[in-house]
C-alpha cells in the first residue's frame, strides 16, 4: 500500500499534504481500499470553518459510508470539483488527483499531533495483524 | 392450529444430534424467576372457527354505505387484475429485495413503479415509497431543514389536518418554528404568504387538491418561495393528477401524496402508500428504499437497491431518516393499477370523477337551504354549507344508508354547519340523486 | 425482461369505465390543468397481466423457497389470514366513519378486533397496553424514542444519550437520533454478551434509555439481562426492548416480565403476517403503566354497555404518528394468526423456532467458525473466516445458495461478527429443508477449500449474474424516461 513521504496522516486514515500556511488534504489508499470502489464525496463548502479531528466530509462507496476527519484546524479554501462526476479518482488516485479539498491552517503546530509517513506504516500494518 | 411440521420423531432425531434431552435444556439461559408471571391466552382455534368468527366480526361494520367521505383516501373502483397479480405469492411472502439475483421480479416492479410516480407528478425521481402520505410528509419537511440548515416551515392551513397533526407529533422534540396560513374562499391566502416568508423560512407546504377540495395553481406562490431560497413542498392526490397541473409544472422542489387511491381499498386506515418524488439535486436526501437500473458480469439489464449508503443499515445515527422499510406491495398494487388504466384509462378515471362531482354540486344547490361552495374550482371533492350542523346531518343520513359527508366542523373552528362531500367514479348517477333527495328530507 | 414501458402500444387499454351516466360538466380552466400529459404504460389486460406474472416467478419467496434470513423470521404465511383480511366488512372500511356517527358504532367489528389484538398482545408481553399506529418495526421504534422522550420531559429531566450494544439493527440509533438523542454504543465482550463494566462506566443520569434486543442479534439470552434492567432502572433510564427476536421468547419470557418498559413488536415477523417484499408490516409498541398516559391517540376502549369507542382524552399523549388507527389490513391479519394458534401454539413456535436454529448450528459448527459457541435461540451466527481466507467470503456463499434454490440468510450482520451468515430458520421449517440446507452449507465448505472458484463464480443460474453495485450508485439510474 502507498504511503508518500512527504505526507502526514491521522489515525483515521487522512493525509495532509502541507504548503506553507495551506495544506490539501485526502483519505489514504488504505481507507480508499477498505471502503470499496468509492461512489460519492460529501465535501465541505468553501469558506466552511474546520476543527482538527472534527467531521468535515463523508465518503461512500456502495456498502458503507464513513466519516472524515479534519486533520487540521482551518478554514476551507477550495474543493476537488471533480469529485462529484468522478468519484473513482479517489480509489485511482488518493494522493494526487483524488484530493478532497485544500484549507488554510489556522495552528500549524497541530501538526505534533499528526504521524509521519514511518508512523503511519507502523499503524497500518499493526491494524492488519 | 399450528404450522409447525415436526413429528416427535423429527424432534427426538434433532434433539439427539444437538445433543440435548429435551425442548426445555434449549430454554436453560432463561432463568426460572424470569419465566412468564402469566400466559394467559385463548386455546387455539381451527381455521373454520377463526374464519367464522372474523367474518362475524367483519359483519358489525357498516360497511355496506353508500360512501360519499373523502378527506383524503377515496373509494375507488380496483379492477380485479390488481389483487390477482398482487396476491401471486411470489409477490407477497418475498421479503425486501437485498439479494438481487432471486429478487429481480420485485427490483423492477418498484423501477417500474417509482417511474410511474415520476410520470404521474411531473418530477424527476421518486423513491420506492414510504408508509402514507403523512410521513412522507414529514420527511420532505426534513429534506428542506437539512438541506437550507433553517428552522421555519410555514403550513397551508388547506393541508390536512391529520398530517398537519402528524408533523406537529414527530417534530416535537426537535426545535422547529411552524406556521400556519389561513385559506381564503377555499383557495390559499397569497397575501399571508408573502406576510410569513422570509429568510428564516426552509420549507413552504401546499395540498391540491387542498382539504376542502380546492383545486389551485401554485407557480406563482412557488416562485415566492424560490425567491427567498426555501423548498417547496407538495402534497397531492395521485387521482386528480389525470387531469389538475402536476407539482412538477408548478415547480415544486418535492411531491410528496397519499397513494391509497391507486388501487388500495380503504381497509380502515392502512396499510395505505406513502409516495416521495423529487428534483434530481434533492435526490441523495431522499430518505427510503430506492431501486436502480445497472448491468450484470454479463452485459444483462438488471435491478439492485441502490444508494443505500443514505439508509440507517449503514449510516446509523447519521441516517437521513430511520425509514427502513417501504409498503412495496401497495406500491406494486398502484404500479400495476396505472398499468392497467395506461393513458386513456387515467385520463377517463380523472374526467369521470369530476364530471360526477359537477354533477353532484348540480343537483345539491337545487335543494332550498343548501350552499355549495363555488368560490374556487374543485376536482371531485368539494364544500357544501347545511342549514342546520352537518354533523347531525350526517348522522341522520346513516340511518339512510349514506356516509354523506365529512363534517368539516370536526377539524375546523366556526365551520359548524359545513359539510366535505367527495364524489368517485363509484357513485352512479341513481345514488348521487338519492343522496340529494334524503339530504332534502334530513335537514 | 422488458419494462412495462417498453410493451406500451399507443391506442391499447386494460381498463375502461364504459360510458358516464352523468352530463359532461364545464372543463376546468386551463391554468389548472396538466399540459403535459404523463407517459404511462398503455397495455392490454393480458399483456399487463404477463408482465407482472412473468415478474413474480423471478422471485424466491417464503412460498417457493427455504428462506433463512436471520432476524427477519421469514415463516410461513397462512392463507387464510388473507382470506380474512380481504372480508368486505374489513376492506370496504373508511376510516373516518367513527367520526361520523357517535361513539365509532359504525365500525364495531374493526374496532373490536383492534381492541382484542392490544389486549392479546399485552398478555404475551407482559406490557401494560399497546399502541397499534406504528406502521412498521422502525416506525415502532421511532414511536418508542418519542415516548422516551415525553416521559423524561413530563419529570423535567431533559437526558440526553440513548445507550445501544454495537451489535443493534441501525435502525435503533437512527431512530433514537430523530427523538433528539445521542448514541453511546457499548461494545459486545468476547461471551457474546454486551460488556457489563462499559455498560456501568456509561450509565448515569443523563442515559434515557437502554435499546436492546433479547435475545440479541446473536441469537444470544443474556441470563443476566434483568441485572441489565435493574442498573438501567436505577439510573433512572428506561429499558427499550427491540421485539426483532421474540419469536425465540413466546410463552417462555416475557420483555415486561423481564424489565422493559416499552418495546415494539413486528408482526411480519413474529405473528405471521407478510412481508410483502418489504412491506406492509405493522410495529405494535407496548408499554409498562407508568408510559400509558403519552402513548398515541386515539385509543380503542370498551364501555360498560360491552361496545367499542374511540378515546382521544389523553391530555398527555404524544399525538399522531399515523393517520388513523394504523395498518389495520396486517394488524387483523397478526389477529387472526394469534387466535389461530393459541396459548399451546405460541408457545410450540417458540420451541421449535429454538430447535430448529440449534440443529443447524449442531450440524455446521464442525464447517464454520462459531463466533460464540453457545447455545443458541431462534437464530444462529456463523462466521464464514476460515472460507474467506481461501477467497470465499459470505457474500459468495450467499451466491452460490441461490444458484441452488435457497435464500442466503443473513450476511455482514451483525456488524461485530467478520464475515456473519446470520441463520433464521423459523418453526415453520421441516427436518427435511433444513438437512437439504445444511448439506448444501457443507457442500461450500468443501468447494471453499477444494475449488472455491466453484463459489465464488455464483451465481451462474439465476435471471441475472452479479450486478455491478458500484454503477449503480455512481451513475444513477432510477427511472424510464420517455425517448
Amino acid at each position: 500500500m502507498d504511503i508518500l513521504k512527504d505526507l502526514f496522516y491521522t489515525k483515521d486514515h487522512e493525509w495532509a499534504r502541507i504548503e506553507g500556511n495551506s495544506a490539501y488534504v485526502g483519505i489514504t489508499e488504505y481507507a480508499a481500499h477498505s471502503l470499496g470502489d468509492i461512489t460519492f464525496v460529501e465535501l465541505p463548502k468553501p469558506g466552511e470553518a474546520l476543527k482538527q479531528e472534527s467531521y468535515c466530509a463523508t465518503v461512500e462507496s456502495v456498502k458503507a459510508a464513513s466519516e472524515v476527519y479534519a486533520p487540521f484546524s482551518g478554514k476551507v479554501i477550495s474543493v476537488n470539483s471533480q469529485l462529484s462526476s468522478n468519484p473513482e479518482l479517489v480509489n485511482q488516485s488518493p494522493y494526487d488527483k483524488g484530493y478532497f479539498f485544500l484549507m488554510e491552517l489556522s495552528d500549524p503546530a497541530e501538526k505534533a499531533r499528526l504521524m509521519d509517513a514511518e508512523s503511519y506504516r507502523k499503524y497500518t500494518e499493526g491494524l492488519s495483524k | 392450529m399450528n404450522y409447525i411440521p415436526h413429528t416427535a420423531e423429527d424432534i427426538s432425531r434433532m434433539l439427539s444430534v444437538i445433543g440435548v434431552k429435551e425442548i426445555d435444556d434449549l430454554f436453560k439461559d432463561i432463568p426460572a424467576s424470569l419465566r412468564p408471571k402469566s400466559f394467559d391466552l385463548p386455546a387455539a382455534k381451527s381455521e373454520f372457527e377463526v374464519t367464522r368468527s372474523l367474518r362475524l366480526l367483519s359483519g358489525k361494520n357498516a360497511s355496506g354505505l353508500v360512501n360519499f367521505v373523502g378527506a383524503g383516501f377515496y373509494d375507488h373502483f380496483i379492477p380485479a387484475a390488481v389483487d390477482s397479480l398482487s396476491g401471486r405469492a411470489e409477490f407477497y411472502t418475498a421479503y425486501t429485495p437485498y439479494q438481487p439475483e432471486c429478487s429481480q421480479g420485485w427490483l423492477q416492479a418498484i423501477y417500474e413503479y417509482q417511474s410511474i410516480i415520476c410520470e404521474l407528478t411531473g418530477m424527476d425521481v421518486s423513491n420506492a415509497s414510504l408508509y402514507d402520505g403523512g410521513t412522507a410528509l414529514f420527511e420532505a419537511m426534513m429534506i428542506a431543514l437539512r438541506q437550507t440548515g433553517r428552522k421555519k416551515v410555514i403550513l397551508d392551513s388547506g393541508v390536512s389536518l391529520i398530517y398537519r397533526t402528524m408533523l406537529y407529533t414527530y417534530t416535537s422534540n426537535l426545535s422547529i418554528e411552524f406556521v400556519e396560513i389561513p385559506v381564503a374562499h377555499g383557495q390559499s391566502c397569497r397575501k399571508e404568504l408573502l406576510k410569513y416568508l422570509d429568510d428564516k423560512t426552509a420549507a413552504v407546504v401546499f395540498q391540491n387538491p387542498n382539504f376542502f377540495g380546492a383545486v389551485d395553481d401554485y407557480s406563482d406562490m412557488v416562485e415566492e418561495v424560490h425567491r427567498r431560497g426555501a423548498l417547496a413542498v407538495a402534497s397531492v392526490y395521485p387521482v386528480s393528477l389525470g387531469m389538475l397541473k402536476t407539482p412538477g409544472e408548478m415547480g415544486f422542489d418535492i411531491a410528496t401524496g397519499e397513494g391509497q387511491s391507486l388501487g388500495i381499498p380503504l381497509s380502515f386506515g392502512g396499510p395505505y402508500l406513502g409516495f416521495m418524488a423529487v428534483r434530481n439535486d434533492l435526490l441523495r436526501q431522499m430518505p427510503g428504499r430506492i431501486v436502480g437500473a445497472t448491468v450484470d458480469s454479463e452485459g444483462r439489464r438488471g435491478f439492485v437497491l441502490t444508494l443505500q449508503t443514505r439508509e440507517q443499515h449503514i449510516r446509523r445515527h447519521k441516517a437521513t431518516s430511520n425509514i427502513c422499510s417501504n409498503e412495496a406491495l401497495c406500491a406494486l398494487r398502484a404500479a400495476i393499477f396505472i398499468s392497467l388504466l395506461g393513458r386513456g384509462g387515467f385520463r377517463e378515471l380523472a374526467e369521470r370523477n369530476y364530471q360526477k362531482a359537477e354533477f353532484a354540486k348540480d343537483v345539491l344547490s337545487r335543494i332550498e337551504g343548501v350552499e355549495v361552495k363555488r368560490s374556487s374550482p374543485t376536482f371531485n371533492e368539494f364544500t357544501v354549507c347545511l342549514p342546520c350542523r352537518a354533523d347531525e346531518a350526517v348522522n341522520r343520513m346513516v340511518e339512510k344508508g349514506f356516509a354523506c359527508g365529512f363534517p368539516l366542523g370536526r377539524f375546523y373552528k366556526g365551520m359548524d354547519n359545513y359539510l366535505l362531500i367527495a364524489v368517485t367514479e363509484k357513485r352512479t348517477k341513481e345514488e348521487i340523486r338519492r343522496l340529494a333527495d334524503s339530504l332534502e328530507a334530513v335537514i | 425482461m422488458k419494462l412495462i414501458f417498453e410493451e406500451d402500444k399507443e391506442g391499447r387499454q386494460g381498463f375502461s369505465y364504459g360510458a358516464s351516466d352523468v352530463p359532461a360538466a364545464k372543463p376546468l380552466p386551463e391554468k389548472y390543468r396538466r399540459k403535459e400529459q404523463a407517459s404511462l404504460p398503455s397495455l392490454s389486460e393480458l399483456d399487463v397481466v404477463r408482465h407482472f406474472t412473468n415478474l413474480s416467478r423471478l422471485n424466491f419467496s417464503v412460498d417457493t423457497n427455504f428462506y433463512p434470513l436471520g432476524s427477519c423470521t421469514m415463516k410461513y404465511n397462512p392463507k387464510f389470514t388473507e382470506r380474512v383480511a380481504a372480508f368486505e366488512g374489513f376492506s370496504q372500511m373508511h376510516p373516518l366513519l367513527p367520526q361520523l356517527s357517535g361513539g365509532g358504532m359504525l365500525a364495531q367489528g374493526s374496532l373490536e378486533v383492534l381492541y382484542g389484538l392490544e389486549k392479546l398482545l399485552s398478555e404475551i408481553t407482559g406490557m401494560s397496553a399497546f399502541t397499534l399506529q406504528p406502521m412498521a418495526g422502525a416506525h415502532g421504534e421511532l414511536t418508542g424514542a418519542m415516548l422516551i422522550a415525553a416521559y423524561h420531559k413530563k419529570r423535567g429531566d431533559r437526558r440526553k444519550y440513548v445507550i445501544v450494544p454495537d451489535s443493534s439493527h441501525g435502525t435503533n440509533p437512527s431512530s433514537a437520533a430523530i427523538a433528539g438523542y445521542e448514541i453511546k454504543v457499548i461494545p459486545t465482550g468476547p461471551d457474546g454478551y454486551m460488556d457489563l463494566e462499559e455498560y456501568r462506566k456509561n450509565l448515569n443520569t443523563d442515559v434515557a434509555a437502554v435499546m436492546l434486543t433479547c435475545p440479541d442479534t446473536l441469537g444470544i439470552f443474556n441470563p443476566r439481562i434483568k441485572e441489565i434492567a435493574d442498573m438501567a432502572h436505577a439510573a433512572g433510564a428506561l429499558m427499550y426492548y427491540d421485539g426483532a427476536n421474540l419469536n425465540a421468547l413466546l410463552g417462555k419470557a416475557r420483555p415486561g416480565d423481564i424489565g422493559f418498559d416499552l418495546m415494539h413488536i413486528n408482526l411480519h415477523k413474529t405473528f405471521g403476517t407478510p412481508h410483502g417484499g418489504g412491506g406492509p408490516g405493522a410495529g405494535p409498541v407496548g408499554v409498562s403503566s407508568a408510559l400509558e398516559p403519552f402513548l398515541p391517540i386515539s385509543r380503542v376502549i370498551r364501555r360498560a354497555d360491552g361496545t367499542f369507542a374511540l378515546d382521544y382524552n389523553y391530555p398527555e399523549s404524544i399525538g399522531y404518528i399515523a393517520p388513523f388507527y394504523g395498518n389495520f389490513g396486517v394488524l387483523l391479519k397478526a389477529y387472526a394468526y394469534i387466535l389461530a394458534l393459541g396459548k399451546e401454539g405460541l408457545i410450540r413456535t417458540a420451541e421449535i423456532a429454538v430447535l430448529n436454529a440449534n440443529y443447524c448450528l449442531a450440524r455446521l459448527k464442525k464447517y464454520y467458525e462459531l463466533p460464540f459457541d453457545k447455545v443458541c435461540m431462534h437464530e444462529c451466527v456463523f462466521s464464514a473466516s476460515k472460507q474467506a481466507e481461501n477467497g470465499v467470503h459470505a457474500l459468495d456463499i450467499a451466491k452460490y445458495l441461490i444458484d441452488r434454490g435457497f435464500h442466503p440468510p443473513t450476511i455482514y450482520f451483525p456488524m461485530i461478527v467478520k464475515e456473519a451468515l446470520m441463520i433464521e430458520p423459523t418453526e415453520t421449517e421441516s427436518k427435511e429443508t433444513l438437512d437439504a440446507f445444511i448439506d448444501i452449507m457443507i457442500e461450500i465448505a468443501a468447494l471453499a477449500k477444494d475449488d472455491p472458484s466453484a463459489v465464488t463464480r455464483a451465481p451462474l443460474n439465476t435471471p441475472v449474474k452479479r450486478l455491478d453495485e458500484t454503477r449503480a450508485a455512481r451513475q444513477p439510474d432510477l427511472r424510464w424516461k420517455r425517448p
